[in-house]
């Protein structure tokens, strides 16, 4: 047997059975291959349909399906953790002709994955709010936080957070509005949060390890810190801080 | 970094863990006395899964299985994922450890299910190779299962229990003996399935799994039996594994149930079922 | 805004957020915490799902979803100014 045969009959129905496959008589072992052929195309689309509810919702449940297995042909999975298969599927919707009217469709698909990422990242306690409150202002504004692995962004021309809270717990119509998403995993729960416009470059730009003080400063005068601080220490996001010695 | 349970596994029913089920085993396990887990499913950093099974290995004896592996496969073994398998053992120190004689990966491509092998004198000595990695890397000696087939190969020279004992002739390991996959195969391939029980080597059996199977047809109308683990098991299969128990005596025995999960009474009673069968062997 | 009355505005909200966060939340126990809802396991060792077709069938995914419509909430979402069905952006919305 080739495995390299048997791999690309596997994924492509319209080849031809090896051969040299048989059933007890000896003859073609024909349909029997294809029972190969489900188990492989049905388990993925399975992991994709668990992985991207949103999207399933948005497309039906028969469309989503063909197109898992358009996705799957493109990007059988390279990782054995199906807990993160379809990270490609952001981009693949981007490059999908016929969904090129709905453009928002890669930024769910980002959000979708950035919540299963959470929800399988490292645990990590919050720094405690003693340490948060004994500190003076100026020493904060010149810290560099510890964010927790769990924490992803995703920022978005379309309303990408409100499509998946009216799309899970029945939000909301979405309004058209570019929208940023953090998502937090205080205990084992990743949830979504809506960041308040440029919250995303301020989550970039602390992530990247600039000061706080630093990433307030690009995010211009009318940033709401209050709402930012409120989302990182309600969500236990903040695990540490680096202060400079000198 | 914490006490797990029994470092073997009792002869006794257990379940394949699902977490909808995590409350129900805690508050009311019997008579289920060990839990398996699929090893992929924990290989994350951290969150909900790792906390489940780390509350359940302190109760319960657990059993790794694998099922990304792919011991039979044609290339070397991912040294990258059987490090990730290390450490989940290295953490867990779990009861037992036992993967598929399958392939399931190509290049770098990851088919996420049990494909099946030649069994032929080259790939006896290439699962043999495979499976002294394993054995090496995890400093344990592991469990290797047989498959349910659904077809044969042309070029195939051994029977699959002769297959089965040089591999763990030369390799040490032991075998995971699925009663259903013996019957779906024997059912799909033509050949009997009390004649191959007997002529298994029990010695070597660290562990048995049950689960339900599918029926089908091939293009000629012969049943086909597919290991969907999505029902009950069957009578047949109940009456294969109470001859092996009263021939080999107690051993660990699995339910399987993976797809359409039931609620924990249904499985329970499952596991209930193969106490009966225990109990009078003990 | 100069970086002092910024430290100030920073000084406030950390406190106004140290003190909605005191409240209480944190006081779930380990073990409460597990019962939540879990992501389903993805790696499994069975036939896959959907066997009342599985095995016999030539299984043949691949191409629909190039001539099928999506029938999901996608054609539903509503937006002001009647754009439905699409959340196409307009230039005006992503001005400012």
């Amino acid at each position: 047997m080739k495995e390299s045969a048997f791999t690309q009959a596997l994924l492509d129905p319209d080849l031809a059975v090896p051969t040299g496959l048989i059933d007890a008589e000896g003859r073609p072992a024909g349909r029997r291959f294809s029972v190969y052929r489900n188990n492989v195309a049905g388990s993925l689309i399975e992991a994709l349909e668990q992985g991207f509810p949103v999207l399933q919702k948005l497309l039906g449940e028969t469309y989503f399906k063909a197109l898992a297995g358009a996705f799957l042909r493109q990007h059988p999975p390279k990782s054995r953790l199906m807990m993160f298969y379809g990270a490609e599927m952001p981009n693949f919707l981007a490059d999908f002709p016929p969904l090129a009217n709905l453009p928002y469709l890669p930024d769910v698909a980002r959000l979708e994955f950035a919540l299963r990422e959470a929800y399988h990242a490292a645990d990590a306690a919050p720094i405690a709010a003693e340490t948060l409150a004994a500190l003076a202002p100026e020493r904060f504004m010149a810290a560099r936080l510890h964010l927790a692995p769990a924490l992803r962004w995703v920022a978005s021309k379309y309303p990408v957070w409100s499509i998946w809270q009216a799309n899970t717990s029945g939000g909301a119509a979405p309004q058209m509005r570019p929208e940023s998403a953090l998502v937090l995993r205080p205990g084992f729960d990743a949830v979504p949060h809506l960041l308040p416009p440029q919250g995303a470059d301020v989550i970039a730009a602390l992530h990247a390890g600039t000061t706080v003080g630093q990433a307030l400063e690009q995010a211009g005068e009318n940033f709401d810190i209050t709402a930012l601080l409120g989302l990182l220490i309600q969500g236990g996001a903040i695990t540490g801080l680096d202060e400079d010695c000198g | 970094m914490f006490d797990s349970a029994a470092q073997h596994l009792p002869a006794r029913p257990g379940v394949g863990y699902k977490p909808q089920h995590f409350k129900d085993i805690l508050e009311n396990p019997a008579p289920v006395e060990w839990l398996e887990i699929h090893a992929e499913n924990y290989m994350g950093d951290g969150g909900r899964p790792l906390a489940q099974l780390r509350h359940l290995a302190e109760r319960f004896a657990i059993s790794v299985h694998g099922v990304g592996l792919s011991i039979g496969g044609e290339g070397g073994l991912d040294e990258g994922h059987l490090a990730r398998l290390k450490h989940l053992c290295d953490w867990l120190k779990p009861a037992s450890f036992s993967e598929h004689l399958a392939w399931s990966s190509h290049d770098d491509t990851f088919l996420n299910d049990l494909l099946p092998l030649p069994y032929t004198a080259a790939t006896v000595a290439r699962v043999a190779d495979h499976i002294d990695r394993v054995q090496e890397v995890l400093g344990r000696r592991m469990l290797l299962e047989n498959p349910s087939s659904y077809l044969a190969f042309q070029d195939a020279d051994l029977a699959e229990v002769e297959f089965l004992r040089e591999v763990a002739t030369r390799t040490g390991c032991g075998l995971l003996l699925d009663v259903n996959n013996v019957y779906v195969s024997a059912t799909n391939l033509d050949f009997d399935a009390e004649a191959y029980l007997a002529d298994f080597p029990v010695e070597l059996v660290g562990e048995v799994h049950l689960g339900g199977h599918f029926a089908d047809m091939d293009d000629h109308g012969a049943p086909l039996l597919i290991d969907s683990h999505g029902c009950e098991v069957v009578d047949p299969v109940w009456q294969l594994y109470a001859g092996l128990i009263g021939r080999a005596g107690p051993l660990p025995t699995l339910i399987e149930w993976d797809n359409d999960v039931p609620d924990w009474p249904v499985l329970a009673a499952e596991a209930a079922r193969a106490a009966r069968i225990l109990v009078p062997a003990a | 805004m100069s970086i002092n009355s910024k430290t100030l505005v920073v000084a406030g909200a950390l406190a106004a957020a140290l003190s909605a966060a005191a409240m209480p939340a944190a006081a779930q126990d380990a073990k409460e915490k597990c019962f939540g809802v879990a992501l389903a396991g993805k790696n499994d060792c069975a036939a896959g799902p959907g066997t009342t077709c599985a095995g016999t069938s030539k299984v043949d995914y691949q191409g629909n979803a190039w001539s099928l419509v999506p029938t999901g909430t996608c054609t539903t979402m509503e937006l002001p100014e009647g754009r439905m069905g699409s959340l196409e952006p307009l230039e005006r919305d992503m001005a400012g």
